[in-house]
């Protein structure tokens, strides 16, 4: 059974048709090594077990019938800001404990469509405000590779289950990096789409303009596989992009011969640990020994980025967050009136993270400051987006690290916010721009942790990411889960 | 209302429930009357994760009254949000449109006492209604409060227009103007006691001739004509006494108490409010082209103010008769209908405006649903017109003819009221009431002329009210003549 944490989606599911194990053998060996692992690594805030075995059998009912579904029967862990039916949606917040939605989120819909089996909800930073994932109301989980270090955030839970071997792949969702961050320090692939390409209905939100979904996985197989099934035009989603999700698994294997890769040189310079930045020069070596063709871009306003980000995120977020006030759902405290009611709800419900992030988004909104703050964020924002848009004129896809580091100790940067939020530096200015952007596994530093590079591509142009993306994995061949957790 | 040497400086703002069947941004129904919080769902609930989807019926109706009154309509325009906390807004935001409205730079003409006047209209933006919060008895002495969101995110446009109005009644005028358009559009009932049609009002006054304005107080929740008017001129006739005291005007905002006829101060916390408004992340920016509008422009009915127009053209009808006539649409229809078959303007006009309108009053039946028709109405005028039945029996008869519906012919013929017109029957009455009465008479002959209307009852009598009157007369002159000969 070990023998499926190397395999793929389809080649899984080759041996399920084929009835080298059942859907429900597959789902109990997942469940049996969250039982055995995750008590250590805590990626999991739900372990929906008996459903997962329901959702199982099912699988191997539509199996055995013929029935065609590319998810029929396997096991995939969601991040816990994505509204499952009938199943608590927390957000890793106290606010939403006890929250059950009471409908799917798109992404969900589309994974059930294609058989899925649910096998719980992992951690995350507390709504997804945070990139270590120590945010969480709840619990801290671990980085598999080292578990006094942070799986990254705010999609930890996410990427640490997938590094750990404790699901196929995983749903993440990524602002300012929240995907591709985490699976960097955890050495899988996390691939954040285009702005648009993947429905956010459902998903609960942090910075609307800038939230995506996305799929990680421990191949780009099964990141093309699942982007295809989640992505494409859904009309309950006014952001969403009309086009339709093509099937991705056509570019793995494709050559990369005079492919331009764009390196930025933005991105080398101060702040970045030098063997990160080896890696990703490796890497570059790598991809040129294949044919492709590195150009020396520049992407001037990246130095806006992150102050620009973190005034537009939080501007969204102070207004997004406003609905968390004990009336409709979730935690309510009670109070000597309905000003009381709000207040104690929200001191009581929020962290502190969430908190520091309401406070500057309304005081960047805030009448005499709109003009200073926000609407200046909002127009280095299309400089940025135009910084990118030059620099595709030269290049098809730009090569960065994803992190300027590898994983960092837990508690390390939890007391420093500017330090943490340094930790995104590279991967914001692609959700600023819109841009698809993958973090690709590239190799180990000296203590054996993993590093990450950081693939960004033209709008709606993931076939180029993947293309890439899967030479690479080749070309590597890298460990995906740490010894310890392979047995 | 004369200010003496200060005058009003007046802007209303006018919410109007757009009658589309669904929510604004998600398909739940807008019918009024359901159990409490039934037409809700994710989205006008504002759930975790829900997202707004644009209702296009409502950005057409919109594009409907922009280009009605005059307006531009912005090809781009751009929702946002904003940002207050009341257990009536599930979101926490209200999604509206702020810097980028829909329509904008319109006007209307209003009729006033020194003839037209042009009210410029500021802006338009659609927007989404709150829920309704239900206290306990009162809001101070509740010891809890349920919230209904089934009318949470139901389409409202706003539209605003510029301090171009003066007094009291030219507000009146111009919301009166403003809700039949609205009707005539059929966008919405216009009907304010339910709340479909809110106003609010910036009030300031100045000396005649100044062009700055003074300080403003906003009037709040002004919910008939009749409030409004009076409310009006309560603030106006405040702001004066407070500046001829040598006070100043403080900014805030007011509310009209019915019952005593004054305007008090609503606590001075809503002023503090920053709705910190800023573009909703989601929705897209509302691009609107020229063939929308074209598509929207084709569909636009006559308006009132272009009906009143051609009703004085065409029909030669008094202002004060066409105002009330177009102040509906059916209203208008029935006119017109009426016309055709009975074509004296003035004499259906004045049916309506009395008779018939005191009947829709008191029945409280929309007028497309009144069974007594045009052609009824025009049947009542001929028999009338041809002598069949006086006015007075006409009167007497419609309050049963409106309710029933019943051709007042057949009415006539059956309950046998037709108007006597046979002289000989007529003579016979007068002989009878002269003969009746030998006093009268001598008294008559005597001089006391004023008894001739005596008689003239006294025949009517005998005939039971259907003598023809004009023959009434002239046989009773010409009889009471041969007696004084």
């Amino acid at each position: 059974m070990r023998e499926v944490l190397t395999m793929n989606i389809r080649e899984i599911g080759t041996a399920l048709k084929k009835g080298e194990f059942s859907a429900l053998e597959l789902t109990e060996f997942f469940l049996n090594r969250i039982e055995k692992y995750d008590g250590e690594i805590k990626s999991y805030l739900l372990v929906t077990r008996d459903l997962a075995k329901e959702m199982a059998k099912e699988a191997d009912r539509r199996i055995r019938s013929g029935e065609s579904g590319e998810l029929l029967g396997i096991p995939i862990a969601v991040k816990d800001i994505i509204c499952t039916k009938g199943i608590e949606t927390t957000c890793a917040s106290k606010i939403l404990k006890g929250f059950i939605p009471p409908y799917d989120a798109t992404v969900i819909k589309r994974l059930k469509r294609e058989g899925y089996v649910l096998l719980g909800k992992v951690n995350m930073d507390e709504f997804a405000m945070g990139s270590s994932t120590e945010n969480s109301a709840f619990q801290v989980t671990r980085n598999p590779w080292d578990k006094d270090r942070a799986p990254g955030g705010s999609s930890g839970g996410s990427a640490a289950s997938v590094a750990t071997g404790l699901c196929v792949a995983s749903l993440g969702t990524d602002t300012g990096g929240s995907i591709r961050q985490p699976a960097s320090f955890c050495g899988v692939f996390g691939l954040k789409p285009t702005y648009g390409a993947v429905s956010r209905f459902g998903l609960i939100a942090f910075a609307s303009s800038l939230d995506q979904i996305g799929p990680l996985a421990r191949c780009v197989t099964d990141l093309a596989i699942l982007l295809k099934i989640i992505g494409g035009y859904d009309p309950s989603d006014s952001t969403s992009l009309p086009f339709s999700a093509s099937d991705y698994t056509t570019f793995l294997g494709q050559d990369i011969k005079g492919l331009r890769i764009g390196i930025p040189k933005e991105y080398f310079t101060e702040g970045i640990d030098h063997e990160v930045k080896h890696g990703v020069e490796k890497v570059i070596g790598t991809l040129m020994k294949c044919g492709a063709e590195p150009v020396e871009i520049s992407l001037p306003h990246t130095k806006y980025a992150l102050a620009t980000y973190y005034i537009i995120c939080t501007a969204e977020a102070s207004s997004n967050l406003a609905r968390y006030d004990g009336v409709k759902y979730g935690l309510r405290m009670g109070g000597k009136d309905i000003l009381d009611m709000y207040k104690k709800t929200r001191v009581n419900g929020f962290g502190k993270e969430v908190k520091r992030r309401i406070l500057l988004g309304t005081y960047v909104l805030s009448s005499g400051y709109y003009e200073a703050y926000y609407r200046k964020a909002s127009q280095v924002r299309t400089l940025i987006r135009r910084d990118f848009e030059e620099a595709f004129k030269l290049c098809e896809v730009i090569v960065t690290p994803t992190s300027p580091t590898t994983a960092f100790k837990l508690g390390e940067k939890i007391d420093d916010p500017l330090k943490m939020y340094l930790s995104d530096i590279f991967t914001i200015p692609a959700n600023l721009a819109g841009l698809p952007a993958m973090s690709v596994p590239c190799g180990f530093d000296s203590q054996n942790l993993p590093i990450g590079i950081q693939l960004i591509g033209r709008p709606l142009d993931e076939g180029t990411i993947f293309k890439v993306a899967y030479v690479l994995e080749k070309e590597t061949d890298l460990k995906k889960i740490p010894d310890e957790f392979s047995v | 209302m004369d200010y003496g040497e200060f005058e009003g400086v007046i802007g209303l703002e006018v919410h109007a429930q757009l009658l589309t069947e669904s929510k604004l941004f998600c398909g739940c129904s807008t019918k009024f009357g359901a159990e409490p919080n039934a037409h809700t769902c994710p989205v006008c609930m504002g759930l975790p994760g829900a997202l707004p989807v644009l209702n296009k019926k409502a950005v057409n109706y919109a594009i409907k009254l922009g280009l009605a009154l005059n307006c531009t309509v912005n090809r781009k325009s751009i929702f946002a949000r904003k940002n207050y906390y009341y257990p009536d807004l599930p979101k926490g935001y209200q999604i509206s449109q702020y810097e980028e409205p829909i329509c904008v730079n319109g006007h209307i003409y209003i009729t006033t006492g020194n003839g037209k006047k042009k009210i410029r209209i500021r802006r338009i933006h659609l927007e989404e209604d709150a829920g309704k919060l239900i206290h306990e008895g009162t809001i101070e002495t509740s010891s809890y409060t349920l919230v209904d969101f089934n009318r949470a995110s139901i389409p409202l446009l706003e539209i605003v227009s510029e301090p171009d109005i003066s007094t009291p009644r030219e507000a009146v005028e111009y919301l009166k103007l403003l809700r039949s358009t609205l009707v005539y559009l059929e966008i919405c009932d216009g009907n304010m006691e339910e709340g479909s049609l809110r106003c609010d009002a910036n009030i300031s006054v100045r000396k005649k001739g100044d062009t700055k304005f003074g300080t403003r107080t906003e009037l709040k929740n002004l919910n008939s004509f009749r409030y409004i008017e009076k409310a009006l001129d309560y603030e106006i006739r405040r702001q004066i006494e407070t500046i001829k005291k040598g006070q100043q005007i403080i900014q805030e905002t007011r509310l009209f108490n019915p019952d005593q006829g004054i305007t008090y101060s609503m606590r001075g916390k809503e002023e503090a409010h920053d709705y910190r408004y800023f573009p909703d992340p989601d929705l897209l920016p509302l691009i609107v082209d020229e063939e929308w509008i074209e598509t929207i422009k084709v569909t636009l009915p006559e308006l009132p103010s272009e009906k009143m127009e051609r009703f004085v053209q065409q029909y030669n009808l008094p202002q004060y008769d066409v105002e009330i006539l177009c102040s509906e649409k059916e209203l208008a229809n029935y006119f017109e209908e009426t016309v055709k078959l009975y074509p004296e303007p003035k004499a259906v006009s004045n049916w309506i405006m009395t008779e018939f309108l005191r009947e829709l009053k008191e029945t409280d039946v929309p007028i497309e649903k009144v069974k007594f028709r045009p052609q009824h109405l025009a049947e009542l005028l001929y028999l009338i017109k041809d002598g069949k039945i006086s006015i007075k029996i006409a009167k007497d008869m419609f309050p049963e003819l409106f309710r029933k519906g019943i051709s007042p012919k057949k009415y006539v013929e059956e309950k046998n009221i037709l108007q006597i017109s046979d002289e000989s029957l007529i003579k016979q009455a007068v002989e009878k009431v002269i003969l009746g009465h030998p006093k009268e008479v001598e008294e008559y002959k005597k001089g006391k002329e004023k008894l001739f209307g005596f008689f003239v009852g006294q025949v009517m009598k005998e005939t039971k009210g259907r003598a023809n009157p004009k023959l009434v007369n002239d046989i009773l002159r010409e009889k009471l003549k041969k007696q004084s000969e």
